[in-house]
């Protein structure tokens, strides 16, 4: 029987390379969380890094800081980065670690499923940036459209690796989701009925969803892509009777859905973050599930709105634009939830609650220019300018990032044991929020004013200079809000106020155990009875650590998976396939022998049912 | 609570594989129902060249029948299994793996003889949309053939049983799953004249 006692750190020595092997072949979701959060921080910072380099190619017109083709690389790559290597991991990783703990469960349903798909991300994301040193980096953009992409126009192998690179990735999350959903509805604590689950655990079982439906469409599109630029193929060729709009319904079937992939998440962080910050519970809780599930829905029936511009039949265009109206109404719903959350409550501004109260503000302007954007005619004008760019950075940054900064604050002392520091943490916050307005609020005006998006410069002369010079200072002040949240974050690893079991007076099952939890999680669960499983509802207060200790009865079996070498030869095997196809069929035929080898140990290795 | 789960099921009572494993296959339905819809998209334009008349519907259509019966013997081999007979489990499981690899083969013949023909991947939008759908169906058909001879050898070492027939479950799970693309794939390219 595993005793709290047991479950403290040991002090003990280990060498460097047991540390390696153990991080390498573990199975815990807590690790594998922190990795992904951890890969996804460090390709946040690539990608913010190409941002720079794109806001000083335009701070001034006609400057050469950049070659126009250097200028597509840092675009595509900017785009692709933080999509697929940095909003979709990170919101991974959180979920990782706290839906579990969330649900009162020890893991994950499949540990080594949930290794391989870390893996796969680190790998597939690595094979994306082998780029920049193989001939190219992918250079026409995030949405690739064909015929951009094809052999024709786009002749080295960059977006051969933007299509393999992302293959991997996709299979990361789709294995990841699977996972998501089969915990969330099979892994729940006796008492985690559906309708007490907490608003995270919803938007990330809605979300698993999502991806599984979506991606295929994905997959697809870059499978004929890549037979189009590579076997001699014509799926995109209008040469040969085809249509290259063909790329972009398979695309935008899957993007359009992927923005609710990356929010419905980001949602579910600030619908945890708010309640706890105004004692209250949160506000319509029914509401903001259906919400949260009508949103899903109606996210397969928006695709065609990026494409009002391509000429599709007006009936066809009017349709869009109404269900991208329509998707506004659950939207709306959960913003008024938030609201009223705070709504007379008292309200503590911790930085965890500056960042999602900002995030409330900051998404209703960007859900109000998408609005403007779902008007057909409006969309016609404003298409292509710096007006979709201000737009779906609100919704992006302003919506993702905020949040899950957010979420950073109030989960670290949960992670690591130690709260990060609230003073610079308000400093982190200011230049954030700061940087962030001036970065993007000037691009509205900008947009309005004509000035194309994708383009590497400016013409002198067109009044552009003045707001363009502002965005490039707003961004430097993100970058630079952003060191000290990076430098918080080591600082407090070693230093920061130690946190105890639950910091923050939170009310849901993750503080019901030790900062940072055990291996096992928890030695037992508090009976549910509520959504708010830790709320004495008598005496209106959170339980105390040791009211909660006395409330558990340890379990008396506590079974761990082993760990195990198997996911990471799996998603080496997966990943040299792939490149494989990029440079010769040789090194394929390697990576079969490695995924086939990968597969039989896997399925040998005992410990697992 | 999580010994409880871990000993007596789950909270919805599904095995965790088999949840996964449907989850899995609805993913895969939005990857075929996305190739199906680019075949009926692309099918009636630019038709110049070798096309659909050069399909042998009779061959394919025995070619189908065998699929289906395939999926009859999986249900007899998770059938056999559940009652604990060894010999009806190992007996159907082989008929299932010699009616899928039957399936392959014929499919193999009948590229080789399109390609012959003057169909190729390359000829036409007709070439590339058929042999892309047909071809993803015919590897996912070669990959359930390979799952079910690793699952026969683990059948031969007496691996399966009343208590343990789950991993045959699942195997069936995707077996049916290829099938009934087919189900779907058959008529829209060698039946309809769109």
């Amino acid at each position: 029987m595993a005793t709290r006692a047991e479950a403290l750190p040991v002090p003990r020595v280990a060498s460097w390379w047991s540390v390696l092997v153990d991080w390498l072949t573990t199975v815990d979701h807590k690790k594998i969380g922190i990795m992904y959060v951890v890969g996804a921080l460090f390709f946040l910072g690539v990608g913010g890094i190409e941002a720079l380099a794109i806001r000083v190619q335009l701070a001034g017109a006609e400057r050469a800081f950049l070659h126009p083709q250097t200028y597509n690389e840092m675009l595509t790559m900017h785009g692709t980065t933080m999509i697929f290597l940095a909003a979709m991991p990170i919101l991974a990783g959180l979920g990782n670690y706290f839906v579990p703990l969330m649900i009162g469960a020890r893991d994950m349903a499949f540990p080594r499923l949930n290794a391989l798909g870390l893996w796969l991300f680190i790998l597939g994301s690595l094979l994306l940036y082998l780029s920049f040193f193989s001939g190219g980096a992918p250079d026409a953009g995030w949405f690739a459209y064909a015929p951009l992409t094809t052999k024709t126009y786009s002749p080295h192998k960059g977006m051969d690796f933007w299509i393999l690179g992302l293959m991997v990735t996709g299979i990361a999350s789709i294995a990841g989701s699977i996972n998501f959903i089969v915990t969330i509805l099979n892994m729940r604590a006796p008492g985690v009925k559906l309708n007490r689950m907490p608003v995270f655990v919803w938007t990330m079982l809605v979300t698993s969803f999502l991806i599984v439906f979506a991606f295929p469409s994905l997959t697809v599109a870059q499978v004929l892509l890549f037979l189009d630029r590579n076997f001699g193929t014509g799926f995109y060729a209008a040469e040969v009777g085809a249509t290259p709009i063909l790329w972009q319904h398979l695309f935008w079937f899957f993007g359009h859905p992927e923005v609710y992939i990356v929010v419905l998440p980001a949602f579910g962080l600030v619908s945890e973050i708010i309640p706890v910050f105004s004692r209250k519970p949160i506000f319509g809780y029914t509401a903001l599930v259906y919400a949260t599930v009508a949103i899903g829905f109606i996210s397969f029936t928006v695709w065609a709105h990026h494409m009002f511009a391509v000429g599709l039949p007006p009936v066809v265009a009017y349709a869009f634009g109404a269900s991208s109206m329509i998707i506004a109404v659950p939207t709306a719903i959960k913003i008024f939830n938030w609201i009223f959350t705070m709504w007379k409550g008292s309200i503590r501004l911790t930085t965890a609650m500056l960042f999602a109260i900002s995030f409330v503000a900051m998404f209703v302007i960007g859900g109000l220019s998408g609005i403007m954007l779902a008007t057909v005619p409006v969309d016609w004008q404003l298409t292509d300018t710096y007006f979709v760019v201000a737009h779906f950075h609100y919704t992006l940054f302003g919506g993702v990032l905020l949040s899950v900064l957010g979420a950073c604050y109030y989960w670290f002392p949960k992670m690591f044991g130690r709260k990060l520091d609230e003073r610079w943490g308000k400093v982190h916050w200011v230049l954030t929020f700061v940087g962030f307005n001036m970065t993007f609020l000037p691009m509205h005006w900008l947009g309005l004013d004509g000035m194309p998006r994708r383009i590497a410069t400016y013409g002198a002369g067109l009044g552009w200079d003045v707001l363009n010079f502002v965005a490039t200072v707003g961004a430097f002040t993100i970058a630079a809000g952003t060191v000290i949240f990076i430098l918080n974050m080591v600082v407090s690893l070693w230093k920061g106020e130690p946190a105890g079991d639950n910091p923050w007076e939170g009310w849901t099952l993750e503080w019901a155990t030790s900062s940072p939890p055990p291996a096992h999680n928890f030695d037992g669960v508090p009976p549910v009875e509520s959504r708010r499983p830790l709320w004495n509802s008598h005496e209106k207060r959170v339980l105390t650590p040791a009211e909660v200790r006395a409330l558990i009865t340890p379990d008396e079996h506590v079974h761990l998976p082993p760990p195990s070498v198997w996911p990471l030869v799996v998603a080496a095997g997966i990943t040299i396939i792939a490149a494989g196809f990029i440079y010769t069929m040789f090194v394929a035929v390697l990576g079969v022998v490695i995924f086939l080898a990968g597969v039989v140990g896997w399925i040998q290795q005992e410990g697992y049912h | 609570m999580t010994a409880q789960v871990e000993k007596h099921g789950t909270t919805l009572g599904l095995d965790h594989r088999k949840l996964g494993f449907w989850t899995f296959l609805a993913s895969e339905a939005v990857f075929f129902m996305t190739l199906i819809v680019v075949f009926i998209i692309y099918s009636g334009r630019a038709t110049e060249g070798p096309g659909r008349e050069l399909l042998n519907i009779p061959l394919t259509a025995f070619n189908t029948f065998v699929l289906l019966t395939s999926s009859l013997a999986m249900v007899l081999t998770i059938d056999a299994a559940r009652r604990g007979n060894q010999r009806g489990l190992k007996f159907w499981l082989l008929m299932t793996i010699l009616m899928g690899a039957f399936f392959v083969g014929v499919q193999v013949y009948e590229y080789r003889k399109l390609i012959h023909e003057g169909l190729t991947f390359t000829s036409n939008l007709f070439g590339m949309t058929f042999y892309t759908l047909t071809g993803f169906h015919g590897a996912h058909v070669t990959v359930g053939v390979l799952w079910l001879i690793a699952t026969y050898i683990k059948a031969l070492q007496g691996k399966f049983g009343p208590d343990n027939y789950i991993p045959l479950d699942v195997a069936g799970l995707y077996w049916h799953f290829v099938d009934l693309v087919w189900v779907f794939i058959f008529p829209i390219v060698y039946l309809i004249r769109w």
